[in-house]
């Protein structure tokens, strides 16, 4: 079962109350710990973004195969799983960002969740919009705005394990295919 | 070309060559899953794999520390999840009284130097004090790791930080983490590992190397990785009751993609500021702001050195009116040396709240989370907004709490 490589999506650029990118945004400004005993993934979408301020409301605005776009860092602190499954739970396609926590984008990778690195996308202005249609191309890394027109730079494509756990599924169906 | 100390430990963990940038599959000595987390791993573990087994249990453990004891239904309800799974499984569990995860690994000798531990815990990397690789991770991951013992790795790249100059009291291992912190940054090892070496670490005690090697993770790196001496060493062995324990180094011909050197001499004590860990500045930049409580513990400064410090300073004296402190040993070890060497009474006549050990405050808020317009100063390692309650956090090693504890307003320890 192919899943897809081109995605096509209503981005969500995650700015502040005066347009500039939020960088560094920590595990509990996107899934709070006071909901962490939460283990169905269909109960964490209403949480996403919930401790962010100007973003509480993300999860009533959010709709299945959006894009969410977002600065540099973002995921840094804890390890919960919990922090991308928010994401999952609300049915976004993609999180496309400048650089992500270490840890936030293994977990992203090893639960399938398609999370692309593209430098500059949301502190250099012009480049995207929160409403603008995103068209991205998982393997070669390419974006295309739709709303503007304009090509985006900077997008990495997925390195092999992102791509064969992606297509896979998860870490789980992956790892059937090649460990013993 | 030689070899960076994680390009040496990876190599040793799996069958592949091992370079920067490539993706391996290694074997894992050490799995472990926390009250938090843990449930999610278990109901992973279970959905996938059913009724198989763990790879290894004796290789796997639970360590509750995030809510110990459970102060609600839900995390008393995952607890008795991991419990349940664990007794099937025939796996350890560090329960409720036993404290922090990662400091037990170190304290029962379960992890050694040139080990590799994964868990779910963001701060597992504090291993590199024992320049072992801890990793924290996701459910995903551990349930992947529970079950097959492996888990992938992408080598990543090693920044070397060299720390010139001399600690001189009251300046701590604390101090000298935040000083690194202000000039990483919190992400100037993103994705990385650093090495730290030079005169400053050298001389640091494996408590004060559990304190920097903690806060790698809120400078964005994987690990960091501190050298272990012959104390370190010693520890271990006596611990793990082996002999033939040695520490990895790098080769002298390693290659570093970034060399930083900090000069720690005259170094004054360090804040970090509400509310990034990286936001650091002096103690005596914002001195005077009027503090409503403490908070000594977490896996960052909840050891026995840390506790003698705060008992140094304030024995025979009284914390300000007003002002909570809560004090939360890192382990039960920790909490038993208090309690029989008199720490306890000196901090009780001080009128500490002193409890049982675990994560405290740092985490899930299961002593004391802060209302809006508190003041509170933790020697944790974060102060995310919202994370421990409404208000506002700032980090201080246990020295600048202790001090400003007395006087109720932020107050440099060498002050005083």
């Amino acid at each position: 079962m192919k899943r897809p490589i081109l995605l096509k999506g209503r981005a969500w650029a995650l700015r502040d109350e005066k347009g500039r990118a939020i960088d560094d945004i920590d595990t509990d400004q996107i899934y709070h710990n006071a909901h962490l005993a939460i283990t169905e993934l269909e109960k964490m979408g209403r949480f996403a973004l919930g401790n962010l301020p100007g973003w509480e409301d993300f999860p009533q605005k959010a709709r299945p195969g959006d894009i969410l776009v977002v600065g540099q860092n973002f995921g840094a602190g804890s390890s919960r799983q919990q922090a991308v499954d928010c994401f999952r739970s609300l049915g976004i396609a993609l999180i496309m960002g400048e650089s992500f926590g270490a840890i936030y984008k293994r977990n992203a990778i090893n639960s399938g969740f398609p999370l692309m690195v593209c430098s500059g996308i949301i502190s250099q202005s012009g480049k995207v919009d929160s409403g603008n249609i995103l068209e991205v191309n998982l393997s070669t890394g390419e974006v295309f705005n739709h709303t503007t027109g304009k090509k985006i730079e900077g997008g990495e494509r997925f390195s092999q394990v992102q791509m064969d756990i992606y297509q896979a599924g998860n870490l789980f169906e992956y790892g059937k295919t090649i460990l013993p | 070309m030689g070899k960076t100390i994680i390009e040496k430990i990876i190599a040793r963990h799996c069958r592949e060559k091992v370079t920067p940038g490539k993706v391996v599959w290694v074997d894992i000595d050490l799995r472990t899953a926390r009250d938090f987390g843990g449930a999610n791993v278990v109901e992973n573990f279970r959905r996938n794999y059913h009724e198989d087994r763990v790879a290894d249990a004796a290789k796997t453990f639970f360590a509750f520390d995030c809510v110990a004891p459970a102060n609600n239904i839900p995390y008393a309800n995952n607890q008795q999840i991991c419990r349940d799974f664990a007794q099937q499984q025939g796996i350890k569990v560090f329960d409720v009284d036993q404290g922090i995860g990662s400091h037990i690994l170190i304290d029962k000798g379960l992890c050694l130097p040139g080990y590799i531990a994964v868990g779910t815990d963001s701060h597992l990397n504090l291993l590199g004090a024992l320049g072992a690789l801890g990793q924290g991770m996701g459910d995903v991951d551990i349930a992947f790791a529970f079950k097959t013992g492996k888990t992938w790795f992408e080598v990543p790249e090693t920044i070397k930080v060299v720390v010139k100059g001399k600690l001189s009291p009251p300046v701590s291992a604390k101090d000298l983490t935040l000083a690194v912190l202000k000039r990483l940054g919190s992400k100037g090892a993103l994705g990385k590992a650093i090495e730290f070496c030079g005169e400053a670490i050298d001389s640091l005690s494996l408590d004060g190397r559990i304190t920097l090697a903690s806060m790698v993770t809120e400078m964005g790196g994987i690990v960091g990785f501190i050298t272990p001496n012959q104390e370190v060493l010693a520890y271990c062995r006596a611990r793990a009751g082996k002999e033939d324990i040695e520490a990895i180094t790098a080769d002298p011909d390693a290659h570093y993609c970034q060399t930083i050197d900090i000069d720690i001499s005259g170094l004054k004590p360090q804040i970090s500021l509400p509310y990034y860990p990286s936001k650091v500045a002096n103690v005596d930049e914002v001195e005077g702001e009027r503090v409503n409580s403490i908070f000594l513990g977490s896996c960052t400064n909840g050891r026995w050195e840390d506790f003698k410090m705060v008992a140094f300073i304030l024995k025979g004296k009284k914390v300000h009116e007003g002002v909570m402190f809560k004090a939360v040993p890192s382990t039960r070890e920790v909490y038993g040396r208090l309690l029989k060497k008199g720490l306890a009474d000196v901090l009780f006549d001080a009128g500490v709240i002193l409890t049982s050990s675990g994560c405290g405050g740092c985490a899930s808020g299961q002593v004391g989370m802060t209302g809006e317009g508190e003041v509170q100063l933790s020697t944790g390692n974060r102060n995310f907004k919202g994370k421990q309650g409404a208000g506002k956090t700032f980090l201080v090693s246990p020295a600048t709490a202790a001090v400003s504890a007395l006087y109720g307003k932020i107050t440099s320890p060498d002050k005083v």
